[in-house]
């Protein structure tokens, strides 16, 4: 294994949460549903291991875990089939880990940026099985090819790219500018504080609990209690939106089974959604599918595996497997609106700028956000 | 039981049995209190523990949101656009002798609370412009979390989640959470909203006590107030199946004279298809905090 695709499996586990912002919406013919995509994915472990059961009979998943790891979300292409790397190979990008991600990433002399306090020191490990990838499905451990985007879908992403541009340049006009995690609405689907679970800078965290008929995943950020019935009632009828989705749930076996449904598109304002959105990597919350199982695989260690489809995004359905290991850390309260001063000194500072004679160079914000030119950053 | 039972001890069981089952239906004109109204009742265990499952969807019927002492009903704050959709119900209170023991200056600053219930400022221009901190408003008008025991009256429902370790609770309102740890030694790590709630069993009743609070929740809309002394002791009893008793004893010797309880009833939420439906009311209030910064302000 060359340096290279070391340095670029670094690089990956950094973007990785971020935002995919494939745009499409034309709608694909038969895709085929997401709870029968693939199951071959979970580790070897799950087959032999019986999780304890509760006094009512479940399997017992209970616990705080921590699903933070600096395996990448997309397999570098520099890794080409590789679905594993040797043990050589796992303990030198350990190493590299180690040595850069636990130092302040940015200058600290720029205004709200996040330094080595915020940082989880769990993103340094890889997952155990030494994956190149956390996507197990498509094979080739990459994002599927996106479906060609519809004329409406590009207007609305050169939308998001200016607002994102005019935000980083610090001329943000409204407070719509900011994201759903900005506005202190929900955490940004995009960097992992609920469905679905993907590693982040910080805060990977989240604490299950059971009592008859529930099982509650509770995450830190924003207090965001997820209630999932277990009894195969309907679904909440399909006029009624919602940001964090309606979640249903049952037991296969030792896997909990979880599908979730009816999120909104708006921001409940009318108002089109800012940078991202409710649903997972800039997709429609229309026709977006989400199923998650968790799998008890080793004492303290669950699989958590999720598949998403949108036939108006991705030309096929997306299945990860993400370990979360129990912590003993706890979960603590997290206030976000009660304390958002964000949004005022955003806001502020650009009424200001204007107020001194600053004037807006959409060119020029445009090249700082986005590099210029105008097409996706390949990753 | 039925064994020992016999002739004149059976029907003279018979007779006082019945009596006590008169003397707890309310008669006409005369209110029983709730831990009389039912007869003795001991709630279902929860699996595999010798405690009582207190496991559900509950709901507070008051008013209390409103004011925590008895209060008659008020227009909204805009009677001339909002006409009855703003106006406050009218509710009898939940305060043990209808009082609140306010220090004088506290009683002043919930009289200026009131007055200032409708201050919308964003957070910050305040503090880091002037270095003071402003009257800071209702916190329920800017979306901000409840606090305990405000959480248990609000007018939405609250869904307990038992556990032997923790026991969550989570409001339909704006999904507010709190977790209580059973039988958890360490104090508060730091001063929260919500408070830091540790629980145990005392026979049929959980208690809960909760410190570690800041001072930035208020107890309801008419500007009742605590400070980062609050110290509260919760008790929630299973009366029948479908009701628990709430009682709280509230303690803040920077407010008040003495500790002082409030006391109602929560009701089961037994519907078919009931579920916490979703409250996020940030969107709701975001044109009142920072709309007028907006470059084109109202759009």
């Amino acid at each position: 294994m060359s340096r290279r695709f070391l340095m670029s499996l670094g690089v990956l586990a950094v973007v990785s949460s971020l935002a995919v912002s494939v745009a499409g919406q034309a709608p694909a013919a038969a895709q085929k549903a997401p709870n029968t995509a693939t199951k071959k994915a979970a580790s070897a472990k799950t087959s032999n291991y019986t999780p304890p059961k509760t006094a009512w009979g479940d399997p017992n998943l209970q616990g705080v875990y921590n699903y933070a790891t600096s395996t990448p979300m997309q397999r570098p292409r520099a890794a080409g089939d590789k679905e594993v790397l040797t043990d050589d190979e796992a303990a030198e990008l350990q190493r590299e880990k180690i040595a850069t991600i636990n130092t302040d990433i940015t200058p600290r002399d720029q205004v709200g940026n996040y330094n080595d306090f915020w940082m989880d020191a769990k993103r340094k490990l890889l997952t155990e099985d030494k994956r190149t990838s956390l996507i197990v499905d498509p094979p080739n451990g990459r994002m599927p090819p996106p479906v060609p985007p519809t004329e409406a879908k590009k207007k609305e992403a050169a939308y998001l790219r200016e607002m994102n541009a005019r935000f980083i340049a610090g001329f943000m006009q409204d407070y719509r500018d900011g994201d759903v995690g900005n506005r202190c609405i929900i955490r940004r689907r995009n960097e992992g504080g609920g469905h679905p679970y993907l590693p982040s800078l910080y805060n990977n965290m989240a604490q299950i609990y059971q009592t008859p008929g529930y099982v509650v995943i509770y995450s830190e950020m924003i207090h965001f209690s997820r209630i999932i019935p277990l009894d195969s009632r309907p679904h909440l009828p399909q006029n009624v939106k919602t940001w964090l989705g309606d979640p249903r749930g049952h037991w296969e076996g030792n896997t909990l089974v979880v599908e979730t449904t009816n999120f909104r598109g708006d921001d409940s304002m009318g108002h089109a959604l800012g940078r991202t959105g409710v649903t997972w990597g800039g997709t429609d919350p229309e026709t977006y599918t989400i199923v998650e199982r968790w799998t008890a695989v080793a004492p303290g260690q669950l699989d958590y595996q999720v598949t998403m489809a949108d036939p108006h995004t991705w030309t096929r359905p997306v299945t990860m497997l993400i370990p979360w290991n129990k912590t003993d850390e706890q979960i603590y309260e997290y206030a976000c609106q009660e304390t958002n001063y964000e949004i005022y000194h955003w806001l502020s500072s650009a009424r200001a700028r204007e107020a001194k004679g600053e004037v807006y160079d959409p060119v020029a914000a445009d090249r700082e956000a986005n590099g210029g030119g105008g097409g996706q950053e390949e990753r | 039981m039925r064994n020992r039972l016999s002739g004149r001890t059976a029907v003279k069981a018979a007779v006082v049995g019945a009596v006590l089952c008169l003397a707890a239906i309310p008669m006409a004109g005369q209110q029983v209190p709730a831990d009389r109204m039912f007869p003795a009742y001991r709630a279902p265990r929860f699996p595999g523990t010798n405690t009582p499952d207190l496991n559900g969807i509950w709901e507070s019927l008051s008013t209390a949101n409103w004011d925590i002492l008895t209060h008659e009903a008020t227009p909204g704050p805009h009677p001339e656009i909002m006409g009855e959709y703003s106006a406050g119900p009218p509710g009898q209170g939940i305060v043990e002798g209808n009082g609140l023991p306010y220090r004088p200056e506290a009683l002043e600053k919930k009289k200026r609370n009131f007055a200032n219930r409708m201050t919308a400022v964003a957070p910050g221009p305040y503090e880091f412009v002037t270095g003071e901190m402003p009257p800071i408003g209702e916190p329920e008008l800017k979306c901000w979390m409840p606090g305990i025991p405000r959480m248990i009256y609000m007018p939405f429902p609250f869904q307990i989640v038992q556990t032997p370790d923790f026991v969550l609770m989570t409001s339909e309102y704006n999904v507010s959470s709190r977790i209580v740890r059973m039988n958890w030694k360490d104090e508060a790590p730091i001063d929260s909203f919500m408070g830091w709630a540790r629980g145990h069993w005392e026979g049929e009743t959980l208690v809960v006590d909760v410190s570690g609070y800041n001072d930035q929740t208020w107890f309801d809309r008419a500007g009742d107030f605590h400070s980062d002394a609050l110290h509260v002791v919760e008790r929630y009893t299973a009366l029948s199946p479908y009701h628990l008793q709430y009682e709280a004893t509230i303690d803040d010797p920077k407010v008040f004279t003495r500790p002082w309880k409030m006391s109602f009833i929560l009701y089961r939420r037994v519907e078919k298809n009931m579920q916490l439906m979703e409250f996020k009311c940030q969107p709701f209030v975001e044109e009142m905090l920072f709309g007028k910064y907006n470059k084109q302000p109202g759009r």
